[in-house]
């Protein structure tokens, strides 16, 4: 107290402040990005446990025989497939009856803003097929979903061979308490909305679905299945989800047991976890897996079709068998396995997931960081901003404010509006048109705003910009401060090329290396930059060319995850943070 | 045992019992008991009933403490699938459900229920003691009495269920122990809590109502009817025959009937293959008997179990079927329920009632009674049919208060032929008080099954192109004497999501709180209420007295 009270330490405490303000925020930025990278580092980090006792404590035993079987069962289904040249519904229906489920089916249709260059498709037509498997003696209060997508070409029938023959095995258990849906969902994620929006009955995008007939209650679990050769060297455990939105880390915790317990291979983000954490290459690993944890959650995309799940409060993960060179294979039993002790156990909760966290990084699988080991890095970062905002008028900046949100909402709206217009006057195709105008609105406001306080005020007065800082550092502060809460990821990685900038940047700085610096760090190039990084952790290179065909794509996928999925990503982007960041380059050129 | 004199008078009483089996479409074998008590005499009018013979002395007296007119109770652990399985004998909701008609001399009804409840806690081993006026509801036409009787002020009608009930062998017990042969002898010797538990759906059931003792109807009798229906899943994989003996189903078979029962039969319904095609059953039978069940004439082939010959030389009865299962049913009237949107703040509640008759259209009552914790926002009621407002044509609504009383709605809707009709309604999720939350671990909250009662038309009624050999006078009018029956069906529970805190979270919330309100709180306002003056420091008191010395010392002050 005496720190804060006594006028004379008052006063040393904020010259020191004020004195070594610039070195005191390097520090901190210094010490932001040391914290993080910290969060890698083994000994630092906790070792998951299983909090939730209805599936810790618990034995089941798995028994699930029929791998083979399951194997046959997927390639009559791509037999099928490839007769119908898309879903085969009867086959699926007959079969599933046959199984002794309960069988549904829902057509959906949805066209698309602008046509998708990626997975080909503008006018999406298609029907999901789902059984219930009842559960004896259950009044229909609770269900688990297993899910497999019948994807196009010879992907995934595996899974959809497994999901049968396990849906085979499961009817002949008399332990279930919750009913399963066995869910096969065509067009992936746009069949997965359309089945959660028919089944929870809200249209939050605007498809287009038939009603679903038949439900069991509310859906505690989900489990997708992708799959698409005969034998796995390991299983890749996705957890990313809509706008970062990440299951409970009990899945996370599950799946690891039973891949411990069965003995099969078993990463995340592609990666084994190493044991030589003290080594550098372990380190580094660690850093690798963890950082691609971080750009796919700040991507704010469903990684898997369990991505949409997660709005609904439903944990939800998805398998992925991967089969690489390694000389140790995992047959089909084995993951039919895996899934019926997963399953088993899902079966077994008194109550929703909750024990657990729900705002996690895994370096590895077997370590987690929680929300109060990351948060400091952040808040290092933030501090920064707090620190810098030391100068006190508010009108004058009230112009800048308005200009840059204007175009933030040009920068939101006109990509699709203008997409008909552009492709008339452009040889470019749709896509192209969309992603190309977003590019150039985005260019455009560079030029826009930062004369306009001339125009309508004058000149620029001397005290005006600091004001304009004061309001973009604390506008800067709060934006940073909530995505990170929500969306920790994209929080940390927009806080690492915004707040240097925002802390240096004044009018009186060189004007061509701090305008060159301020692109380099503004959004559109840290998507960039990110886009290029994800490769390299992935170990997928790419040339400036490839990369730059991606960064559009990645653009254009982000506009459509928004309309399709409510992805919230490319609205906050384009509404937020590139009209705060327009305003530090107001400054800069305020003079 | 003495001899009962026969100079007494004594009240005539009857037990009977049988047993339903029915092949389901589905595959599936459902079984339904029934074991009937009939007592010539009167409980109330200050009549002290002391000798009891067939009647359980239990139930007695709880029919004659407390005025109950006519009680049912039934403890239910599964849902009554009705797309596979049709119509259930005596339907029932998921958990316990009672409902109970009072006498009109009771004066206070809800102390009276209060205590009826807990009474039968007792006496059935379940829960029924947390029924309270919190899920306790008045019915003003779902719900008429049964029995004989011209009371229908629903003022002496009390309507509960606890859709969380569990149903299992300490249910069953009690229940058993009501009969007059137990589980000893006769048909109740296949109720094994393994096999019966060891089933698809399982429910129990309790029903006393007054009847006429004669069909001039001068004096009454009082009914007592146990009912258990259970379903035994028999899928195997493929299409094959499926094969079913009671042996297979219950572990037991059947060597004599009870000894106190006046008729004790077995029917099993073959009206789906009367030539035999599909069925066999074993030992044949050669009685055969009609009935009209639930608007249709079924024929079944009965075992009379009072008749030696029926057990046959190994003095044990096993029956035993062969029959191949098909496809789904489209049952005249079914009806679901689930709960729309995501979220902890708001949602809807979608009801769906299926008329699936081709051309007539016939009125349903819908009951629903949901608890106060969610709120339910009445003006968003909506009621469609075909894509068009069904406006109903009664509508009784009563809203909740807070932790008293549920709410209770109640509309008279025609369903239109061939159609969907959906009711939804908006509610809001309420916040509960952290000691109103149910203990860790809960899947959430429920919400009751919706009750749905209406007369449907017949099956037999809707047969007009007759294939079958019938006399002509008897086919003219397409109504006949049955025309449409009675018909309840219950939706599932629904269960919901409320906003629960972590409760591990007070504790941090506290820490943090006062840690945020002693160190950032406290020195601001010490900053903004203190004035801060640079003062000498006015010396310590043994300084003092150390000046003073010195000052006489002549020396100068420290």
């Amino acid at each position: 107290m005496g720190l804060l009270s006594d006028p004379n330490r008052r006063r040393a405490l904020i010259s020191l402040l004020t004195r070594l303000n610039a070195p005191i925020c390097v520090v901190c930025y210094m010490a932001g990005v040391a914290w993080f990278m910290g969060l890698a580092f083994e000994p630092f980090t906790l070792r998951t446990y299983m909090s939730e006792n209805a599936m810790g404590s618990t034995m089941v035993e798995e028994r699930f025989p029929a791998g083979e079987r399951a194997l046959g069962t997927g390639r009559e289904f791509s037999a099928h497939k490839k007769k119908a040249g898309g879903m085969p519904v009867d086959w699926l229906v007959k079969t599933m009856q046959s199984r002794g489920l309960e069988v549904f089916t829902q057509r959906f249709s949805r066209r698309l803003p602008f046509p998708d260059e990626d997975k080909e498709r503008y006018m999406v037509k298609g029907t999901n097929v789902y059984g219930i498997l009842r559960a004896p003696r259950a009044p229909r209060t609770e269900a688990l979903v297993l899910s497999a997508p019948c994807s196009p070409g010879d992907d995934n029938n595996q899974a959809v061979g497994v999901l049968l023959g396990l849906a085979q095995y499961f009817r002949n258990q008399v332990f279930w308490a919750k009913d399963i849906i066995f869910l096969v969902n065509e067009h992936d994620l746009i069949g997965m909305q359309a089945w959660l929006e028919g089944y929870h009955h809200t249209n939050t995008t605007g498809m287009d679905w038939s009603p679903l007939q038949g439900r069991g209650g509310s859906i505690q679990a989900a489990l997708s299945l992708e799959l698409s050769s005969d034998v796995v060297t390991s299983l890749d455990l996705v957890l990313e989800g809509l706008n970062g939105q990440l299951p409970n880390l009990d899945l996370a915790n599950l799946f690891y047991a039973f891949c411990q317990k069965i003995g099969v291979l078993c990463t995340t983000q592609g990666k084994l976890q190493r044991n030589d954490w003290d080594s550098v290459s372990g380190y580094s690993h660690a850093v690798q897996t963890m950082m691609l944890m971080v750009m796919k959650q700040a991507s704010g995309r469903p990684w898997g079709d369990h991505g949409l799940f997660l709005r609904y409060h439903i944990e939800a993960a998805t398998i992925k068998g991967i089969n690489s060179f390694r000389q140790y294979k995992t047959d089909a039993t084995t993951i039919g396995r895996l899934l019926e002790g997963m399953y088993r156990k899902l079966n077994n909760l008194l109550e929703r997931l909750h024990q657990s966290y729900f705002f996690y990084l895994m370096p590895s699988l077997s370590h987690f960081v929680s929300i109060g080991y990351y948060m400091p890095a952040f808040g290092l970062l933030a501090l920064i901003l707090l620190l810098r905002m030391s100068s006190p008028g508010v009108l004058s900046v009230l112009t800048p404010l308005v200009i840059s949100h204007l175009t933030g909402v040009a920068l939101y709206t006109l990509p699709i509006h203008f997409q008909e217009i552009a492709v008339e006057h452009f040889p470019v195709s749709e896509t192209e048109a969309v992603v190309l105008t977003a590019i150039a609105v985005y260019t455009a406001g560079l030029a826009l705003p930062h004369n306009t306080h001339r125009l309508l005020t004058g000149r620029g007065t001397e005290n005006g910009w600091k004001v304009l800082k004061l309001v973009a550092v604390l506008y800067l502060a709060v934006l940073l401060g909530c995505t990170a809460l929500i969306n920790f990821s994209l929080g940390f990685i927009l806080a690492l090329t915004l707040v240097p900038v925002a802390a240096f940047v004044t009018p009186d700085v060189p004007k061509a290396l701090s305008a060159f610096i301020m692109v380099i760090l503004s959004p559109a190039c840290t998507l960039l930059f990110s886009v290029f990084l994800f490769q390299e952790l992935q170990e997928m290179p790419v040339s400036f060319l490839d990369g730059w065909m991606l960064y559009l794509s990645v653009i254009s996928q982000g506009i459509l995850d928004h309309a399709l999925y409510g992805s919230l990503v490319y609205p906050l982007v384009a509404l937020l943070v590139y009209p705060c960041w327009l305003l530090f380059w107001n400054i800069l050129f305020w003079k | 045992m003495m001899p009962v004199p026969s100079s007494v008078p004594q009240p005539k009483d009857d037990f009977q019992e049988e047993l339903v089996i029915r092949p389901l479409h589905s595959g599936d074998i459902y079984a339904s008991f029934q074991f009937r008590t009939l007592w010539e005499t009167d409980f109330m009018r200050g009549n002290k009933v002391s000798h009891y013979r067939l009647f359980p002395k239990s139930l007695g007296q709880v029919i004659s403490k407390f005025s109950v007119r006519e009680l049912h109770i039934s403890f239910t652990q599964g849902y009554w699938r009705t797309m596979q399985w049709g119509q259930p004998f005596l339907p029932s909701p998921p958990g316990a459900e009672l409902w109970v008609w009072f006498q009109d001399s009771v004066t206070d009804v809800d102390g009276t229920w209060k205590e009826l409840t807990n009474v039968l806690s007792g006496i059935f081993c379940a829960s029924l003691n947390f029924i309270d006026s919190t899920n306790t509801v008045q019915p003003s036409a779902s719900f008429k009495p049964l029995g004989i009787g011209n009371v229908t002020d629903h003022r002496f009608l009390r309507y509960a269920t606890l859709p969380r009930e569990i149903v299992c062998t300490e249910n069953l017990t009690p229940w058993k122990k009501l009969l007059p042969c137990g589980s000893k002898a006769g048909l109740a010797v296949l109720l094994k809590s393994e096999k019966l538990f060891h089933s698809s759906f399982h429910s129990q059931a309790v029903h006393i109502r007054p009847v006429c003792q004669d069909w001039q109807c001068k004096t009454t009798s009082w009914e007592l009817r146990q009912t258990l229906n259970v379903v035994f899943d028999l899928h195997t994989p493929g299409q094959g025959k499926l094969e079913w003996s009671l042996f297979k189903m219950f572990s037991r078979t059947l060597t004599e009937a009870c000894p106190l029962a006046s008729s004790s039969k077995i029917y099993i319904d073959i009206t789906d293959d009367p030539q035999g095609e599909q069925f066999e059953v074993s030992p044949a039978t050669h009685l055969l008997s009609q009935a009209m069940v639930l608007g249709d004439r079924r024929t079944f082939s009965v075992y009379d179990l009072t008749q030696q010959i029926t057990f046959g030389t190994v003095r044990s009865l096993n029956l035993l079927i062969r029959w191949k299962s098909r496809d789904m049913l489209r049952p005249l009237l079914h009806a679901e329920r689930y709960v729309a949107g995501y979220g902890l703040q708001t949602g809807e509640i979608h009801t769906l009632m299926y008329n699936n008759h081709p051309y007539r259209s016939f009125p349903v009552l819908l009951l629903d009674s949901v608890p106060w914790y969610l709120r339910l926002y009445i003006h968003t009621l909506t009621v469609t049919s075909k894509g068009k407002d069904n406006k109903p044509s009664y509508i009784h609504y009563q809203p909740s208060k807070d932790r008293v009383r549920p709410h209770l709605l109640e509309m008279l809707v025609q369903l239109p032929p061939n159609s969907v009709t959906e009711v939804t309604v908006q509610f809001e999720r309420a916040l509960l008080k952290w000691t109103e939350y149910t203990p860790d671990p809960n899947h959430g909250f429920y919400v009751g099954s919706s009750v749905i009662s209406s007369l449907v038309p017949s099956i037999v009624a809707m047969d007009t192109n007759s294939t079958r050999e019938q006399p002509l006078f008897s086919s003219f009018f397409p109504c006949k004497e049955e025309s449409s029956y009675f018909m309840r069906v219950y939706t599932e529970p629904l269960l919901v999501n409320l906003p629960t805190p972590d409760f591990s979270m007070p504790y941090n919330v506290i820490c943090l709180t006062c840690t945020v309100v002693a160190v950032g709180y406290g020195s601001l306002y010490n900053l903004l209420t203190r004035s801060f003056q640079i003062e000498e420091p006015s010396p310590g008191l043994a300084k003092r007295i150390a000046n003073i010395i010195r000052k006489m010392r002549g020396v100068p002050p420290l």
